[in-house]
C-alpha cells in the first residue's frame, strides 16, 4: 500500500535511529520549521518598519516575496514531516506512542517538567488538521491579504499561531500543554487586532485574550490538583496513576475535570464564556477560518479527550459537559438564524458545532467528538475561505464605486452565484457538509455524536439516562436548525436577485487562483472526509451502499489506543451502551435524519428563493423574538452591566476609597500627627525664661504634692 | 586586599567597593564625561560579578562561599563578613545587570547635574551590592539603611513635580519599618551572648515563640515596607509616578527585592515557629493575595502609565510572598524567579514609558493612541516585556507565577485559587493600557512624528528581552543554582527542635496546613460523591 521509496527514504537511517525508533530531532523539524517562519517573517517586519526610515515600504517587493515563500513554505515544510510520522505510523502495523525528551524546563525535588512531545495517534491527527488546513489557508491569505501593509507582520504572527497550536497538541504534559494554550490566545489576540487603528478591532483582541484567560485559570488549577493529586502531570504518568489514586465518581477527579471543563469552556467558547468568538470575526477572514474554526477553538475538545481518563471517572462533569455543549450548540444556532454579517453567521455556526463536539465528548464518544472536529476543520474552514473570498471581492468591487456600504453585510449580496461560480458551488458541499447531508463528511461526524448521545441515555446503567434523552432531542433540533440557517446563508449570498448598490455587482468576480486552488482542496475533503470513520452498522446499510462504498471506520481504530482506558472505565461503571438512539435503530434513524436535514435545505432554498425579502435594516418588518435573536439574547449587554460595569466600579472605589481614602490617609495620617506632637512639643520651649520658670514652678508644685500626700 | 582574602573571594570584594572607586572618578571627572565614566564603571562591575555564574559552585555544600571576614568594630563582634550562596547570588547579578543597564537609560533623561547623579547611581549600586553580599548582620543594616540616602537624593533632585513629598514619604515610611528592625537585631544581639552579629551566629540563638513572634514583627515589618506588602504599599506609587526613570528603574528592579530577600534570608530562618505556625502563614499570604487582587484593579483604573506599572510591582511582589511563605522548594523557586522576572519585566515597561516620556512629555495613557505605527519597534519591545509582566508562558513571569502558585497550592488551596485568579486580572489592567497607548487611532497628530527607538535605547532594552525568554525557556540552570541554599531555609523551618525550642506545644504551631489539603482529598477519596441516575 505504501510506495516503497517512501519506506526507503523514511527508513533511511535519516531519522530514524538503529533500533528504527525515531530520532528526536524529526518531530522536532515539525515544531521548528513553523518558528523559523516566524523569526524570518518578523524579522522582515521589523526590518521593513526600521526606524530612520522615511520611505517605509522602498523595495519591500523582493522581501513580500521571501515571506509569500517563507510563511506558507514552513507550515508545508511541517506538513511533510507530519504525513512522514503518520506513514511511519502506518507502517508500524500497530500504532505506536513516540515520547521525546528535549531538555528539562523546571525541576525541583519533587517537581519535574520536561520540554518533551508525545507523538501518538490523537495527537498525529490533530497535527495533520493543523499543519494540512492550515497550509491551505495560508496559501490563501497569499491572495487575501496581498495589499496589506502588514504583510510580514500577519504571517509572522500567523506561523507564531501555528508554532503554538503544535506545542498545545504535540507536548507530553499539561503544562508544556499549556504554554501552548496561552501562546496560540496570544496569537489570536494578536491576529484579531490586526488592524489595531480601528478601535473596535482592537478592542476584540483584548476581549479574547482576557475571556480567554478566564479558562486558562482553570486550567492552572486543574494542573496544580494533578499535582498535589497524583504527583505528576505528564500523560503518561497521570494514565498510570490515575486509577490508583482516584475513584469513579470521586470528588477530587471530579473538581479536576470541573476546572479543565473551564478551560475548556473558555478556549471552545462555550456557554458562558462564548462572547469573545463573535467579536474574534475582527479579525482577517483566514485567520477566522484557521484560528476560530478550525484549529484552536477546538484545543478544548482535545484537552477533554486527551484527558479522556480523567472525564471518564467523573460522571457529573461529563454530564456536564456534554450539557454545555448541545445547550450551546441549540443556543448558538438560534442566534445564527438572524445575523446579516456573513462572518458572524459563520461564527455562531462554529460555536454551534463546538457545542457538538463538547456533547460527543460529554458522552464518552471521544472519537466521534475528534471525528467531527476533523470533519469540520474542513467544511467550516472551506466556508471561512469561500465567505473571504466573497468580502474581498465585495470590499474590491464597493471600493471601485466609492460605496461606504458594508461589504460583510449579506443585505448587500444576493446573485453572486453569476460572478463566482466556483466559490459559490464550492460553499453549497462545504453547506451540504456541515448541514448533515448523506454522504457527506458532515453527515458521518455529526450523527455519530447524536447517535452516540442516544445510545448513551439507553446504556445499561446510564449515569443521568432522562437527561441525555433532552440532550438527543436538543441536537437533534440544532442539526435542523443548522440546515435552516445555512440555506438562508447561501441563499442570501448567491441566489436571487443581486442587491449590491448600483454598478458594483458587475464589478464582483471570480477568486483568483492562488485563493481558489485551497478552496478546492477542502470542497474535496469536505466531500470526502468522513469516509475516514463509517461505523460498521453504518456500511452494511442501505447509506453504506451495503459496504460497497469505498468506506472504512479507521479512524476510530486509530484513536482508540488513546482512550482505550476511558472505555474501559465507562465500560465497567455504565455498561454497554445500546446501539440505538431513542426512536429505534442507528440506521433508521440515520437515514431519517439526514432526510429531515436534506428536506429543510430544499424547503429552505425554495422558500428563501420565492420569497422578496425586504431586506432593510432590522427592526421594520421582525417581530420580538427576531430582534432578540439578532441581538443575540443581549448577553454582552448583561455581561456589561453585571460583570463589566461593577469590576470597573468596584476597581475605582478600591483606589479612590480604600487605597487613597484610607490606608494612604491612615499613613499621611499617622506622619502628621507625628508632626502635631512635635508642634506640641515645641510650644513649651518658647525661648523666654518666663515661661520656662513657670512650668518648673508647676512642676515642683506637683513633686511637692506627690510627696507631702 | 586581594593577598588578603582567600581564593577567589576577592571578586566579591571587588564587586562591592568598584562601583565606589566609579562614583569617585566620576565625581572628580568632568561633567560631561560622567554619564560615560559611571557606565563603564558599572559594566566593569556587570563583567566582573558575571564570573559568580561559575564561581559559585552549587554542588560544594551548603553555606556561604567566596566568603571573607574582617575585623570591624571587634569589641562588639562586628564583622565586616561577606559571601555569597544561591540566594544572594542572583540578586547581586540582578543588580550589577539593571544598575548600568538603569544608566545607560538616563542618558537622555538626566539633564542636570549629571556629576552627582551618576555618582549617586554607583553609590546606589554599592549599598545595595553590600545589602545582598553582607554575612553580618551589623554590616546589612548599614548597608539596608544606606539604600535610602542615594535614593532619597535621587528622587527629591530629579524627581517630578510632587519629588519632595515622595521622597520624604519613601524616606520615613521605609527607615520607620529599619528602625524596629534594629531593635530586633538588638534584642537577638543581647539573647546571642553580645558575641557576634554573624548571620551564623544569629541562627543558632534558641528563641522561644513569643520572642520570635515579636522579632518577626520587627523584621517582618521592616520587609514588609519595602516589598511592599499589601497594604504597606502606599508610599511606592508616589515614589514611581516622582521619580525620574533611571530611580523608577532601580527602585522597581532592585530595591524592593530587598524585601523579599530579607524575607528569604532572615524570616524564615531565624524564625521557624512563626514561620510554622499555620495562623501567621495564613495572615501574611492572605496580605499577599490581597496585594494581588487589588492592586490589580486599582492599576486597571490608573489614568498614569508609570503609576499603573508601580500598583502591579505589588501584585507582582504578592505572588513572591504567596511562594515564599509556601516555604517547599517550589514555592521559593517561583518566588526567586519571579523577583529576578519582575526585575526585568518592570525595568523593561519602566524604562520603555520613559522613553516615550523623553518624546511626549506626558505619562497619562489617554494622550497617547496609535502609537504602533509610528514606532513600531518601542510597540514590540513594550509588548513584550508587557506580556512577560503578566506571565505568559514562554517568558519569564509565567515560569515564577507557575512555581510560587503550584507551591502555595500544596499549602494553601484556597489562598492559591485567588491568587491565580490574578491572572485574569493582570491581563484586565495591562492589555487596556497596551491597547490605548499603542492601538487604536492616533489621538495627538504630533504622535505620529515620533522618533521610534535609538540604537542606545535598543542596547538598553536587549538584555532584558534576552534574560525574559531565558528565564522563561530554560531556566534550570537558574533553579539549579538556587535549590541547595533554598532547601537549607527549608530544613531550618522544619526541622525545629534542632535549635532546642521546647516552649511550645506540639500541635499548636504544626504545619496544620498541608495536612488540612491532605485530610480534604482523603475525604473526597472515601466518601465518592453521589452519582445520581437509575439503576
Amino acid at each position: 500500500m505504501i510506495n516503497p521509496h517512501l519506506n526507503l527514504f523514511i527508513e533511511s537511517g535519516l531519522f530514524v535511529d538503529g533500533n528504527m525508533n525515531w530520532k528526536p530531532i524529526m518531530p522536532a523539524i515539525i515544531i521548528l520549521a513553523p518558528l523559523i517562519g516566524f523569526i524570518i517573517n518578523g524579522a522582515i517586519s521589523l526590518y521593513l518598519n526600521r526606524p530612520n526610515v522615511n520611505s517605509k515600504g522602498e523595495s519591500s517587493n523582493g522581501l513580500k516575496r521571501i515571506v509569500s515563500v517563507v510563511g506558507p513554505g514552513s507550515i508545508l515544510a511541517s506538513f511533510i514531516v507530519v504525513g512522514l510520522n503518520g506513514f511511519r505510523m502506518l507502517l508500524a502495523g500497530h500504532p505506536t506512542t513516540f515520547n521525546a525528551n528535549y531538555w528539562t524546563w523546571l525541576q525541583t525535588s519533587d517537581f519535574q517538567v520536561n520540554v518533551g512531545i508525545q507523538i501518538d495517534t490523537l495527537s498525529i491527527v490533530m497535527m495533520a488538521v493543523i499543519t494540512g488546513v492550515g497550509f491551505l489557508i495560508h496559501l490563501f491569505s497569499i491572495g487575501y491579504m496581498e495589499s496589506e501593509k502588514g504583510y510580514a507582520r500577519y504571517f509572522a504572527y500567523l506561523n507564531l499561531f501555528v508554532f503554538f497550536m503544535l506545542i498545545l497538541v504535540m507536548g507530553s504534559s499539561y503544562p508544556i500543554m499549556f504554554v501552548g494554550w496561552e501562546g496560540v490566545g496570544l496569537c489570536s489576540y494578536l491576529l484579531i487586532g490586526y488592524w489595531f487603528e480601528d478601535e473596535e478591532k482592537a478592542s476584540a483582541g483584548k476581549k479574547a485574550f482576557i475571556v480567554n484567560r478566564i479558562g486558562d485559570l482553570g486550567f492552572l488549577l486543574g494542573i496544580f490538583l494533578l499535582h498535589s493529586a497524583l504527583g505528576s502531570v505528564d500523560y503518561v504518568g497521570v494514565a498510570e496513576n490515575a486509577s490508583g489514586v482516584f475513584v469513579y465518581g470521586g470528588g477530587l477527579v471530579t473538581l479536576i475535570t470541573l476546572f479543565f471543563l473551564l478551560a475548556g469552556v473558555g478556549k471552545s467558547a462555550q456557554i458562558p464564556l462564548f462572547v469573545w468568538l463573535p467579536d474574534a470575526m475582527a479579525g482577517p477572514t483566514p485567520v477566522s477560518a484557521l484560528i476560530h474554526a478550525a484549529t484552536m477553538v477546538t484545543a478544548g475538545v482535545y484537552l477533554i479527550v486527551r484527558s479522556s481518563v480523567l472525564f471518564a471517572m467523573a460522571p457529573v462533569t461529563s454530564a456536564l459537559v456534554a450539557g454545555i455543549g448541545v445547550s450551546t450548540a441549540l443556543f448558538a444556532a438560534t442566534i445564527a438564524c438572524k445575523q446579516y454579517d456573513i462572518k458572524k453567521v459563520l461564527a455562531y455556526s462554529t460555536i454551534s458545532q463546538l457545542g457538538y463536539m463538547f456533547l460527543g465528548v460529554g458522552v464518552g464518544a471521544y472519537t466521534a467528538g475528534v471525528f467531527h472536529l476533523v470533519t469540520h476543520a474542513f467544511f467550516k474552514a472551506l466556508l471561512f475561505l469561500g465567505a473571504g473570498a466573497v468580502i474581498h471581492s465585495m470590499h474590491h468591487a464597493l471600493h471601485k464605486v466609492h460605496s461606504e456600504d458594508d461589504p460583510q453585510d449579506m443585505r448587500n449580496m444576493g446573485g453572486l452565484r453569476q460572478y463566482m461560480p466556483i466559490t459559490c458551488f464550492l460553499m453549497w458541499i462545504a453547506t451540504l457538509a456541515i448541514s448533515g447531508v448523506w454522504p457527506l463528511s458532515g453527515f458521518f461526524s455529526k450523527d455519530e455524536i447524536i447517535w452516540m448521545t442516544g445510545s448513551f441515555a439507553m446504556a445499561e446503567s446510564s449515569p443521568f439516562p432522562s437527561l441525555y434523552k433532552i440532550y438527543w432531542v436538543m441536537a437533534v433540533a440544532t442539526a435542523l436548525m443548522t440546515a435552516y440557517y445555512m440555506t438562508r446563508f447561501m441563499v442570501m449570498t448567491f441566489h436571487g436577485k443581486n442587491r449590491t448598490v448600483d454598478g458594483a455587482g458587475s464589478a464582483i468576480h471570480e477568486t483568483p487562483k492562488i485563493m481558489l486552488i485551497p478552496l478546492i482542496i477542502l470542497g474535496f475533503l469536505s466531500f470526502f472526509g468522513g469516509w475516514v470513520n463509517v461505523t460498521p452498522h453504518l456500511m452494511e446499510s442501505v447509506i453504506g451502499g451495503f459496504g460497497a462504498l469505498p468506506m472504512t471506520d479507521w479512524l476510530h481504530h486509530w484513536i482508540e489506543p488513546v482512550i482505550a482506558e476511558s472505555h474501559h472505565i465507562q465500560l465497567e461503571n455504565i455498561g454497554e451502551t445500546g446501539h440505538v438512539s431513542p426512536v429505534g435503530g442507528g440506521e433508521v434513524f440515520w437515514a431519517v435524519l439526514s432526510t429531515c436535514a436534506a428536506a429543510v435545505l430544499v424547503i429552505g432554498t425554495t422558500y428563501f428563493k420565492s420569497k422578496s425579502l425586504s431586506y432593510g435594516v432590522l427592526g421594520e418588518d421582525s417581530g420580538t423574538i427576531s430582534r432578540f435573536l439578532y441581538n443575540k439574547w443581549y448577553i454582552d449587554e448583561f455581561y456589561d452591566k453585571w460583570i463589566v460595569k461593577p469590576l470597573g466600579q468596584m476597581s475605582k472605589f478600591c483606589w479612590l476609597k480604600f487605597d487613597q481614602g484610607f490606608i494612604d490617609r491612615a499613613v499621611n495620617l499617622s506622619g502628621r500627627s507625628a508632626k502635631g506632637i512635635g508642634w506640641f512639643g515645641s510650644l513649651f520651649h518658647t525661648g523666654q525664661v518666663n515661661t520656662y520658670a513657670f512650668f518648673l514652678t508647676l512642676g515642683l508644685l506637683a513633686v511637692l504634692i506627690t510627696v507631702m500626700f | 586586599m586581594i593577598s588578603l582574602v582567600a581564593g577567589d573571594a576577592w571578586v566579591l570584594q571587588a564587586i562591592l567597593w568598584l562601583p565606589v572607586v566609579g562614583a569617585a572618578h566620576v565625581i572628580l571627572g568632568s561633567e560631561s564625561r560622567a554619564k560615560i565614566l559611571a557606565l563603564v564603571w558599572s559594566t566593569l562591575v556587570f563583567l566582573l560579578s558575571a564570573s559568580l555564574w561559575w564561581l559559585y559552585n552549587p554542588n560544594a555544600g551548603s553555606g556561604y562561599q567566596l566568603v571573607s571576614s574582617f575585623e570591624w568594630i571587634a569589641k562588639f563582634g562586628v564583622n565586616y563578613a561577606l559571601g555569597v550562596d544561591g540566594i544572594s547570588l542572583f540578586m547581586l547579578l540582578l543588580t550589577t545587570l539593571i544598575t548600568p543597564i538603569a544608566i545607560l537609560g538616563s542618558f537622555e533623561y538626566i539633564k542636570t547635574k549629571e556629576k552627582a547623579f551618576y555618582s549617586l547611581m554607583l553609590m546606589l549600586e554599592f549599598a545595595v551590592l553590600g545589602v545582598f553580599s553582607a554575612t553580618d548582620m551589623f554590616l546589612f543594616y548599614v548597608f539596608f539603611e544606606l539604600t535610602l540616602i542615594p535614593m532619597y537624593f535621587i528622587i527629591g533632585i530629579w524627581g517630578g513635580g510632587r519629588r519632595i513629598y515622595a521622597a520624604v514619604k519613601f524616606f520615613l515610611f521605609t527607615s520607620l519599618g529599619s528602625l524596629l528592625m534594629l531593635v530586633g537585631i538588638l534584642y537577638m544581639y543581647s539573647r546571642g551572648g553580645s558575641e557576634s552579629f554573624a548571620f551564623d551566629h544569629f541562627l543558632q540563638i534558641p528563641l522561644s515563640l513569643t520572642e520570635q513572634l515579636w522579632l518577626f514583627g520587627a523584621f517582618g515589618l521592616a520587609f514588609a515596607i519595602k516589598i511592599p506588602l499589601f497594604p504597606f504599599h502606599t508610599w511606592l506609587p508616589d515614589a514611581h509616578v516622582e521619580a525620574p526613570t533611571p530611580g523608577s528603574v532601580v527602585l522597581a528592579s532592585v530595591l524592593l527585592k530587598m524585601g523579599t530577600y530579607g524575607f528569604v534570608r532572615f524570616l524564615l530562618p531565624f524564625f521557624p515557629l512563626v514561620v510554622s505556625n499555620s495562623f501567621i502563614v495564613g495572615l501574611v499570604m492572605g496580605l499577599g493575595v490581597l496585594g494581588i487582587l487589588l492592586c490589580a484593579w486599582i492599576a486597571a483604573v490608573q489614568h498614569d502609565a508609570k503609576k499603573l506599572v508601580a500598583y502591579t510591582s505589588v501584585a507582582h511582589m504578592g505572588f513572591v510572598v504567596l511562594g515564599i511563605f509556601a516555604t517547599n522548594e517550589i514555592g521559593l523557586q517561583g518566588a526567586m524567579i519571579i523577583m529576578i522576572s519582575h526585575g526585568l519585566s518592570t525595568g523593561a515597561l519602566f524604562l520603555l514609558l520613559g522613553m516615550l516620556y523623553e518624546r511626549t512629555k506626558t505619562r497619562e495613557i489617554s494622550e497617547f493612541g496609535g502609537l504602533a505605527k509610528s514606532v513600531p519597534w518601542l510597540t514590540t519591545m513594550f509588548v513584550v516585556s508587557a506580556f512577560a509582566s503578566i506571565g505568559v508562558p514562554g517568558t519569564s513571569g509565567f515560569t515564577g507565577e507557575f512555581l510560587a502558585l503550584i507551591g502555595a497550592f500544596e499549602v494553601s488551596p484556597t489562598m492559591a485559587i485567588f491568587a491565580a485568579t490574578g491572572v485574569v486580572f493582570a491581563a484586565y489592567y495591562m492589555l487596556p493600557m497596551v491597547q490605548s497607548i499603542f492601538f487604536n487611532t492616533k489621538t495627538e497628530p504630533e504622535n505620529s512624528e515620533l522618533q521610534d527607538l535609538t540604537r542606545r535605547e535598543s542596547l538598553v532594552l536587549i538584555p532584558l528581552i534576552v534574560g525574559i525568554f531565558w528565564l522563561g525557556v530554560y531556566p534550570k540552570p537558574f533553579m539549579d543554582r538556587m535549590s541547595p541554599s533554598l532547601n537549607e531555609v527549608i530544613e531550618r523551618v522544619e526541622d525545629q527542635e534542632d535549635i532546642g525550642v521546647t516552649l511550645f506545644t506540639p500541635g499548636t504551631s504544626e504545619r496544620r496546613v498541608s495536612e488540612d489539603l491532605g485530610h480534604v482529598v482523603d475525604s473526597w477519596e472515601t466518601e465518592p460523591t453521589e452519582v445520581g441516575g437509575s439503576d
